[in-house]
């Protein structure tokens, strides 16, 4: 089976629809959405209602940190651009959007694997994997094989075999990576939506469980669309300008 | 880890398991067949002991990881693997041939033949690390010769694929690799460096051509450093009527720094297929180890040197391409020579490390078939060569940058992708005459040349040439 991940849409429709119809030719059996589907991005009501589309027809969905601010209108402890973001996105919402969000689970185990939006060894702190040390913490956390999280919106991943800490690896896009068998991966995300690691096409993740390989990809979107429309909403300039440099 | 007993006449995954072949340090091997294979094939499965060293579980691991994704006739072909929590295996073909580890007892083998051992395996490299796959553990028993002559490397357990990630690194805090074959650069933990392999290569020509070891059977990690700056005696001091270039080749080769050291294994072949062009430098001289003071100086620099694990550079062959230049000297073609020469120019501006091989065909015809051996033939032939050589020498190169090809031959586009297959050429580039009508139906050289060479080429032509073609168009739509 083929299941392609999209982690931290934020609202950028755009580069959802661009990673949905790239994932379609890859032939993918199966649908996760990893969480963060709004905040920063101008179209939120349209990505929650493409999900719901998708769940319909049997995706699974999480939810993420924005997604809970948003829904409560609550954006305690996150910086300006974000909490301007979350308020602005709270007020876009309408009352289905609101209802679907509410229904997102926290994480999801999926025979060996497991999802998550944040660090898995306590998801409602919404803590950053950014090296091996804060990986260890999840994979150590979870007798799960595959651990698949987003929220740092810049592609990682990590092998730990029994008795040693977990390696880092860069994984290169388009390559299919084999996660071979006496050791626990722990595959982070790159962002559908809002991307981080200097390259600024939309991010996303098939893994084939049949061959045991995860393949990270990226799909080329029209930014300058997304970016207008941040333009236009009123939302920080800020937001738009990064979408250009992936960062 | 659950393990069954595999014993003669035992079935795994559909493998009937046959005869062992070889017990090892870290693997068993076994005949097997499966119905629907008809060619000999084998299964290897790692020796795991209780407590026994990790290495061999994980390099085990790596070569479940890499072996399934190589393809070519440089390595075995891949059958299939098992699922590691019940009986880790891998079953590949039977390589029929002979290992290169029979040949060590014949040492010291004559120059030539040592070229043509190291032309085949630098040629395996080749094709392995444009799959992006480092050997790593490049030595006599790892690599089988095919009863149809090609090497193939076998046993990927230290090997890295550059895009996958490195079970092995830092996974163990010690040097991997076989002592007396080991690279400097591997001695300080680095396994991403595309050159090991080629240091490796040095090592074992160095053995063939003296049947000494150049850095003797290390036996601890200590002994390892010892390479980063103690120089191995000059192989023509052991063998003093090897052929300066075939010294030149192998200390090239052993060079503790990979930046003195081949680019890629393509130039390391190419300089073994035509010794002749090799450019000889003081290392081809050299008759005694370096003073002790200088040796002394490495060894104050090697302790400085960084250590650990590294990030893969850039595909090493994208930097150091080998470019054939095919040059004609017809009459009427001085204005495509010279625009031949602005291209080369362009190249070279943006890569310093390319090699240009200046190539000119010289076209028999059926009836002349002797024409070599004949004094005015041998003439002409020495005429092009000189005629090359000036068409180069505007250019600046050095000696090493650039090499000069005189091929005879009734059919000049056969004779031209023939050079650019068997010495890796990543680029051709090659002028288009005047087109013809004519042309355009026989086919010229160049049209040849683009649809049947593997790699890229890039067809000049010159200035005026395009405003014939021009008109030639016209006159076509005129009378067509
Ligand atoms: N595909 C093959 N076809 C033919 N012979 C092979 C093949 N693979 C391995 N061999 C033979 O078996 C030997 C050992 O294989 P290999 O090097 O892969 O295992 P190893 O674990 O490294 O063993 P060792 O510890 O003895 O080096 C080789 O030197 C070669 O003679
Ligand atoms: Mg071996």
């Amino acid at each position: 089976m083929r299941i392609a991940f999209f982690s931290d849409i934020h609202g950028n429709r755009e580069a959802l629809d661009a990673c949905l119809a790239h994932a379609e030719r890859q032939r993918v059996d199966r649908m996760v959405f990893m969480g963060d589907l709004v905040g920063y991005g101008a179209d939120p009501v349209y990505v929650v209602e493409r999900v719901a589309r998708e769940m319909e027809k049997g995706a699974v969905a999480l939810l993420g940190n924005h997604d809970q601010a948003a829904a409560l209108g609550q954006s305690d402890g996150m910086n300006e651009y974000a909490r301007a973001a979350i308020e602005w996105t709270h007020q876009a919402l309408d009352a289905a959007s609101i209802d679907v969000i509410k229904t997102l689970p926290m994480s999801v185990t999926d025979e060996d694997r497991l999802y998550v939006h944040s660090e898995a060894s306590s998801p409602h702190s919404w803590s950053y994997i950014t090296d091996a040390q804060t990986a260890e913490r999840s994979l150590r956390s979870t007798g799960a094989r595959i651990t698949l999280c987003g929220h740092v919106h810049r592609p990682q991943l990590y092998h730990m075999s029994p008795s040693k800490p977990p390696v880092f690896f860069l994984p290169q896009s388009s390559t299919p990576i084999p996660l071979m068998g006496n050791r626990k991966w722990l595959a982070v995300l790159g962002a559908v939506g809002q991307p981080r690691d200097q390259n600024p096409a939309a991010a996303y993740a098939i893994l084939d469980t049949t061959l045991n390989e995860i393949t990270y990809l990226r799909a080329a979107y029209n930014i300058e669309k997304a970016a207008s429309k941040i333009h236009a909403a009123g939302l920080p300039q800020m937001l738009a300008a990064r979408l250009f440099i992936g960062r | 880890m659950a393990r069954q007993t595999l014993e003669v006449g035992s079935t795994i995954d559909g493998f009937l398991v046959g005869e062992k072949i070889h017990t090892g340090g870290m693997a068993t091997l076994w005949r097997v067949t499966r119905p629907d294979i008809d060619t000999p094939i084998v299964m290897k499965v790692p020796t795991i002991l209780e407590g026994d060293d990790p290495t061999v579980i994980v390099g085990f691991e790596m070569e479940m990881m890499i072996l399934p994704r190589l393809v070519g006739k440089h390595v075995p072909k891949f059958y299939g693997i098992g699922d590691f929590a019940r009986q880790p295996y891998v079953v590949m073909e039977y390589i029929q041939g002979y290992s290169l580890f029979s040949l060590i007892e014949k040492a010291p083998l004559p120059a030539d033949e040592v070229a043509k051992i190291g032309v085949k395996v630098a040629t395996a490299l080749v094709d392995l690390h444009r799959q992006n796959v480092l050997h790593l553990d490049i030595k006599p028993s790892n690599i089988m010769i095919r009863d149809s002559g090609e090497a193939a490397l076998i046993d990927f357990g230290l090997s890295r694929h550059l895009f996958l990630p490195d079970l092995l690194e830092e996974e163990f805090r010690v040097p991997m690799g076989t002592g007396p074959y080991i690279a400097p650069e591997q001695v300080m933990k680095n396994r991403s460096e595309p050159r090991s392999d080629i240091y490796s290569l040095g090592v074992l020509l160095y053995y063939l051509a003296t049947n000494v070891r150049p850095f003797g059977l290390p036996q601890a990690q200590g002994q390892l450093k010892k390479r980063l700056w103690r120089d191995p005696v000059p192989p023509r001091k052991l063998v003093p009527n090897m052929p300066p270039w075939l010294q030149e080749a192998i200390l090239r080769c052993l060079e503790v720094d990979p930046d003195d050291r081949y680019d890629t294994a393509a130039q390391l072949a190419f300089d073994l297929s035509h010794p002749d062009q090799i450019k000889l430098t003081a290392r081809s001289q050299k008759l005694q180890r370096d003073s002790l003071p200088t040796s002394w100086k490495r060894w104050l620099k090697s302790k400085g040197s960084d250590s650990g694990p590294r990030q893969p550079r850039p595909q090493q062959t994208n930097l150091a391409p080998i470019i054939m230049v095919a040059v004609d000297f017809s009459d009427g073609q001085e204005a495509l020579t010279e625009e031949l020469r602005v291209n080369v120019k362009r190249v070279l501006a943006t890569m310093p490390g390319v090699r240009i091989a200046c190539v000119n065909v010289l076209k028999l015809n059926r009836l002349t078939i002797t024409f070599t051996l004949d004094e005015e033939g041998r003439s002409i032939h020495v005429q092009r060569l000189v005629e090359l050589k000036e068409w180069a020498r505007p250019l600046g190169l050095d000696q090493e940058r650039v090499t000069f090809h005189v091929l005879e031959h009734m059919d000049p586009a056969e004779a031209l992708i023939e050079f650019a297959s068997s010495n890796h050429v990543d680029q051709v580039v090659i002028g288009a005459r005047a087109s013809s009508t004519l042309r355009r139906f026989l086919g010229s050289v160049s049209s040849q040349v683009v649809a049947r060479a593997g790699c890229t080429v890039t067809v000049v032509r010159a200035p005026r040439a395009i405003a014939e073609a021009e008109a030639e168009d016209e006159k076509m739509i005129d009378t067509g």
